[in-house]
C-alpha cells in the first residue's frame, strides 16, 4: 500500500505548517505499512483540528462528539474486534472532556490506539489554553497564566494501566510512523502521545522548541518494559529535555475483548441476529 | 371467586423481597394470577420494607389498598400498615418479638401469632428462615398445598446444599403445622379450597419483560451504568448473557454508555442501553449523535421521581416531555410506553426493529412502579417474535458506483453499510454532513438531509404507528386518558361494579396518534385524564397534537402508583 492510496478527493483545511499534517502522514504512513485496505479499519475523530483529518482519510470514519471518541471507540472494537480501531484527537478533546473516558479505557486495556494530538493550545476554537499548557501560559482565556499544572497524558495511561505508551513528534515522521504501527500492532490500549506545534496559537511551543530539546528514548538505553522508569522518564523537566519513543509496553495483560466471554468465538456483527434457541429454557427461570 | 392480597413487612435487609417473590411464584404455580408490589427506601439496611403480592382466581391488573393477610415481621411494620386492615384481615406476627395491644386492633382483624423465632430455634436453623416460617404459616392459613413451597425453596437453596434446604423444609412445615393447629377452625373467605386449573405462566416485571423482549429480538449488546429502577434489566441481562451470547457491559458513565452503544451500532450490532431520567441527563449529549449519524439504538429510561437524585425507589411519570425534547435542535425519534409486562415484552422486541428499520432512537418509557412490580402472564413467548434489520448493504461492487449511507432515498432510508464490508466506506459525522458522510455547511444539503431524515419519521408513522386502545364500551358516561403504567390501576378500576367509563390508552407517544385520540376524545361525553406528573405532560402533548384541552383532570407525583380504589374515589367526585 502507498500512503496516498488513503487520501479523499478532499484536501487538508489547516494551516500551513501545522503539526497536524505531520501526524495525517504519521498516520497513513503506519496504515500502509501494515497493507491495510481502507475498509479494513476504522479511524474515530474526535472534534478540534485534529478532528477534521476525518474528511481527508480514505476509510470507515467517525467523527465524534467533543471528547466522546474513546467510548465510540470502545463500542465499535466490542462489535468487531477483528477492526484495527484507532482515535485521533486532541488535549482538549480527549484530556479534558474525555480524560475519564481515557483513564477508563486504560483501566480496560481495550485494544484500541489514541492518538493525541498534543499543541498545548485550542486551535478550532482560536487560541485558548488547554489541559497541557504549562503553567503560566497566557492565553485569550487565562491573560494572567493559567493557574492549573499541565496534565501529562503519559502518566495517566501508564498509572491506570494502558499497556502501550508512547509519544511522538510531529516534525519527525518517519519515527512517528514507526510509534503509530506498533501501538496498532499492540494487543491491548495504546496511547501515542504526540507533540504538535501549532503554528497560529502557540508561540511558545513550536518546531524550534521541541527540535532544541527531544531526544530519543531507545538511544538512551530506556527499558520499555520497566514502568518505573517510564515514570521517571515521563516527568523530566522539560528544560533538561523531552524524551520521545517508546516508555512503556505491557505484553502480558490481555486486551479487553480478549477476556469478554461472549467474544471467544466470532465477532458480535457475524452472528446472526435471532431469538436465541434456548429461550425456552431461559423462561424456566422465571416460572 | 378468590382476589386477596397477603403483605409482608420488616426491616430492610431482612430479604422481604425474597420471600414476597417466593410467595407470588408459589401462588402462581397453583394456578392463580398474581400482581405484586414493593416499597423500600434507597437503603441497603436499615428503614423499613414492604411487598404485597395480590392472588386472584381472573387476571389482576394491579395492587389494592386493603390487606388481607399481613406478616409483621416488627413492630414498626404493623404501625405503619394497620390502616389497611379491615374486618376480614389477619396478621402473623410472632408475639415473642413483639406486643400488640388490643386497642391497636381493629374491629374483626384477627392476630394469628406464631413463634417464628422459637420455631426457628427448635429446628436450629438461622434466624433469617423465619420469613419461611411465616411463608409455611400463611400457607397453612389458606389452606394452601406445601407442595410448590417445597419445590421453590430447593430451587432457590439447592446450590447452598442438602442441609439448608432440609431445614428451610422443616420451618415451613413447622409454621404450617403450627396455624393449622391452633388457628385451624378461623373462617377464611378466601381459603384455597379447589385446585385451580394449572396454566403455564411468566412470573415478570416490566423490566424483566423488557429484558426478555431484547433477548428475543436477538439483542447482541446491553450497556448501562447502574441506576435505580433500571437497574434490574442489568442484573438479568448480565446474568443471561453467556447463556444468549449478548455482550452486557458496565460501563464507567452514562455518557460512555451511550457512547459506545453508538460506536456498537455503527458497527452493526443489535444494541440497547437502560438508565432512569438522571442517567438519562449524562446520555442526552449523545442522544444528538446516534440521532445524526442515523445509528439505531434502543434507550430505556425507567423513570422515577425527580428532579436532580429525586425519589430513587419510587415511581412517577415526570420524564416524557424529557425524552420528546432532549438535545438541542428537533430530529425524530420514537416515544413508547408499555403499560404493562405484556406490552414491555411486546414493544420491547419491537423497539430494536423500529430502530433498525427507520435508523433512528427509539425511547421505552417504563416507571419504578412497572420496572418493579411482577406479574404473572402467558404473553412472554418466542412465538410471534419478527426480526427485521431494515436495509443493510451485505455487498458492494464498485460498478454499482460510490455507496452513499445517507443517500436522498424517497423514503428518506438509505441503506446503512458495516465497516469491514469492501467499498461501502461511508462517515458517520457528528457534523452535518452530506450523503457520503462529509462534513458539509452547505445550506440546501442541511435542508436536504434534514428533509430526509425527517421522512423516516413519516415513514414510520405511515407504515407501523397503530392506534390507542380505547378499554372498556365506546358510549360510556366517562373517558379517561392516561400512558404507560396508569393502565394497570385504570384497568383493575374498571372492574368494580360501579364502573361505567371506558380507557384511552397511550402507548405509542411519538410519534402521536393524532386522528384516534382526537376522535375518541371529540366523541366521549366527558373526560379525565390520569397521569403521574405535576404538570400534566400528556394534557399538554394532546392540547398539542390535538387542540382538545382536557381540564378535568386527576394528577398524582408523591412517588406513589395510582389505586383502583383512588380511581373510583376520584370519579365518584
Amino acid at each position: 500500500m502507498n500512503p496516498n492510496n488513503y487520501n479523499t478527493e478532499h484536501k487538508p483545511t489547516w494551516c500551513p505548517g501545522c503539526g497536524d499534517f505531520g501526524i495525517w502522514a504519521g498516520l497513513k504512513g503506519a496504515l500502509a505499512k501494515q497493507g491495510l485496505s481502507p475498509h479494513e479499519f476504522v479511524v474515530v475523530y474526535g472534534v478540534g483540528c485534529s478532528g477534521n483529518m476525518t474528511d481527508f482519510v480514505k476509510s470507515y470514519g467517525f467523527h465524534s462528539l467533543h471528547g466522546r471518541a474513546v467510548p465510540n471507540a470502545e463500542g465499535i472494537k466490542l462489535a468487531n474486534h477483528e477492526l484495527p480501531v484507532v482515535v485521533v484527537g486532541g488535549d482538549g478533546d480527549l484530556l479534558g472532556e474525555g480524560s475519564g473516558h481515557l483513564a477508563h479505557a486504560s483501566r480496560g486495556n481495550h485494544d484500541l490506539t489514541v492518538i493525541i494530538h498534543d499543541n498545548r493550545v485550542y486551535g478550532l476554537t482560536t487560541g485558548q489554553a488547554a489541559p497541557t499548557s504549562k503553567r503560566g501560559y497566557k492565553s485569550k482565556s487565562t491573560p494572567q497564566g493559567i493557574i492549573e499544572v499541565g496534565m501529562n497524558p503519559l502518566t495517566l495511561a501508564m498509572s491506570q494501566g494502558a499497556t502501550y505508551v508512547a509519544r511522538g513528534f510531529a516534525g519527525d515522521i518517519p519515527h512517528l510512523t514507526g510509534l503509530i504501527e506498533e501501538g496498532m500492532k499492540h494487543k491491548g490500549f495504546s496511547v501515542v502521545d504526540v507533540l504538535q506545534p501549532c503554528v497560529t496559537f502557540n508561540k511558545i511551543n513550536n518546531y524550534k522548541y521541541y527540535r532544541e530539546r527531544v531526544y530519543k528514548l531507545e538511544e538512551k538505553g530506556h527499558n520499555s518494559q520497566d514502568r518505573y522508569a517510564a515514570y521517571k522518564v515521563a516527568e523530566q523537566n522539560e528544560e533538561e529535555g523531552i524524551p520521545i519513543g517508546l516508555f512503556y509496553q505491557n505484553n502480558d495483560r490481555p486486551a479487553y475483548h480478549e477476556q469478554e466471554l461472549s467474544l471467544k468465538e466470532e465477532p458480535l456483527v457475524k452472528k446472526e441476529v435471532k431469538t436465541p434457541a434456548n429461550f425456552d429454557e431461559l423462561l424456566k427461570f422465571f416460572k | 371467586m378468590i382476589d386477596f392480597t397477603w403483605k409482608i413487612g420488616g426491616p430492610a435487609g431482612f430479604g422481604i423481597k425474597t420471600t414476597g417473590d417466593m410467595f407470588s411464584k408459589v401462588m402462581m404455580r397453583e394456578g392463580y394470577h398474581i400482581f405484586d408490589y414493593v416499597e423500600y427506601p434507597s437503603l441497603v439496611r436499615g428503614g423499613h420494607n414492604v411487598t404485597e403480592t395480590r392472588v386472584s382466581t381472573r387476571e389482576v391488573f394491579s395492587q389494592k389498598k386493603s390487606v388481607d393477610v399481613f406478616i409483621a415481621l416488627n413492630k414498626e411494620s404493623y404501625d405503619l400498615h394497620r390502616k389497611e386492615l379491615s374486618a376480614t384481615s389477619f396478621v402473623i406476627y410472632d408475639k415473642d418479638q413483639f406486643e400488640i395491644k388490643p386497642e391497636e386492633v381493629a374491629v374483626g382483624v384477627k392476630l394469628v401469632a406464631v413463634p417464628l423465632r422459637q420455631i426457628t430455634k427448635d429446628v436450629g436453623a438461622e434466624k433469617v428462615m423465619e420469613n419461611n416460617v411465616a411463608l409455611g404459616a400463611s400457607l397453612g392459613l389458606i389452606k394452601a398445598d406445601l407442595k410448590p413451597l417445597f419445590e421453590l425453596i430447593e430451587e432457590q437453596f439447592g446450590r447452598k446444599g442438602k442441609e439448608v434446604v432440609a431445614e428451610n423444609h422443616k420451618v415451613a412445615q413447622a409454621g404450617y403445622d403450627y396455624v393449622r393447629e391452633h388457628f385451624g377452625d378461623l373462617e377464611v373467605a378466601f381459603r384455597l379450597v379447589e385446585k385451580q386449573e394449572y396454566v403455564e405462566r411468566c412470573f415478570v416485571t416490566g423490566n424483566d419483560a423488557v429484558a426478555l423482549g431484547a433477548i428475543a429480538a436477538g439483542c447482541q449488546m446491553y450497556i448501562a451504568y447502574p441506576m435505580t429502577p433500571a437497574s434490574s434489566i442489568l442484573h438479568t441481562l448480565a446474568a443471561a448473557s453467556s447463556k444468549v451470547g449478548m455482550l452486557v457491559r458496565h460501563a464507567e458513565d452514562e455518557i460512555a454508555v451511550i457512547n459506545a452503544a453508538c460506536g456498537a451500532g455503527y458497527a452493526g450490532a443489535r444494541t440497547m442501553i437502560g438508565t432512569s431520567g438522571g442517567g438519562f441527563s449524562l446520555m442526552v449529549e449523545g442522544l444528538g449523535l446516534v440521532a445524526l449519524t442515523e445509528t439505531p439504538l434502543v434507550i430505556i429510561d425507567a423513570q422515577r421521581p425527580g428532579p436532580a437524585t429525586g425519589m430513587p425507589t419510587w415511581t412517577g411519570q415526570g420524564d416524557l416531555r424529557f425524552v420528546l425534547h432532549a438535545h438541542q435542535d428537533d430530529f425524530p425519534r420514537i416515544v413508547l410506553a408499555p403499560g404493562d409486562v405484556e406490552e414491555s415484552y411486546e414493544l420491547g422486541w419491537k423497539a430494536f426493529n423500529y430502530a433498525e428499520v427507520y435508523q433512528l432512537p427509539v425511547f421505552i418509557l417504563l416507571d419504578r412502579y412497572l420496572s418493579e412490580s411482577h406479574k404473572s402472564t402467558e404473553a412472554v413467548k418466542a412465538e410471534g417474535v419478527t426480526i427485521n434489520r431494515g436495509k443493510v448493504v451485505g455487498r458492494w461492487e464498485e460498478s454499482q458506483g460510490q455507496y452513499l449511507r445517507y443517500k436522498k432515498t424517497d423514503d428518506g432510508i438509505a441503506p446503512r453499510s458495516f465497516p469491514g464490508t469492501p467499498n461501502a466506506l461511508f462517515t458517520a459525522n457528528s457534523y452535518e454532513h452530506d450523503e457520503y458522510g462529509y462534513s458539509t455547511e452547505d445550506p440546501q444539503e442541511r435542508i436536504d438531509q434534514v428533509a430526509r431524515r425527517n421522512r423516516k419519521f413519516e415513514e414510520f408513522t405511515k407504515n407501523e404507528l397503530p392506534e390507542p386502545l380505547l378499554y372498556g364500551a365506546p358510549d360510556a358516561e366517562l373517558t379517561l386518558v392516561g400512558w404507560g403504567s396508569t393502565k394497570g390501576p385504570v384497568l383493575q378500576a374498571m372492574q368494580a361494579a360501579e364502573a361505567s367509563f371506558n380507557y384511552l390508552h397511550l402507548n405509542y407517544l411519538w410519534p402521536f396518534p393524532t386522528a384516534k385520540v382526537t376522535e375518541v376524545l371529540g366523541k366521549a361525553k366527558e373526560t379525565l385524564l390520569v397521569e403521574g406528573n405535576h404538570a400534566a405532560e400528556l394534557g399538554g402533548l394532546i392540547r398539542q397534537e390535538t387542540g382538545i384541552n382536557i381540564e378535568n383532570r386527576y394528577i398524582k407525583y408523591d412517588g406513589r402508583p395510582f389505586y383502583p380504589g383512588e380511581i373510583l374515589e376520584r370519579i365518584r367526585r
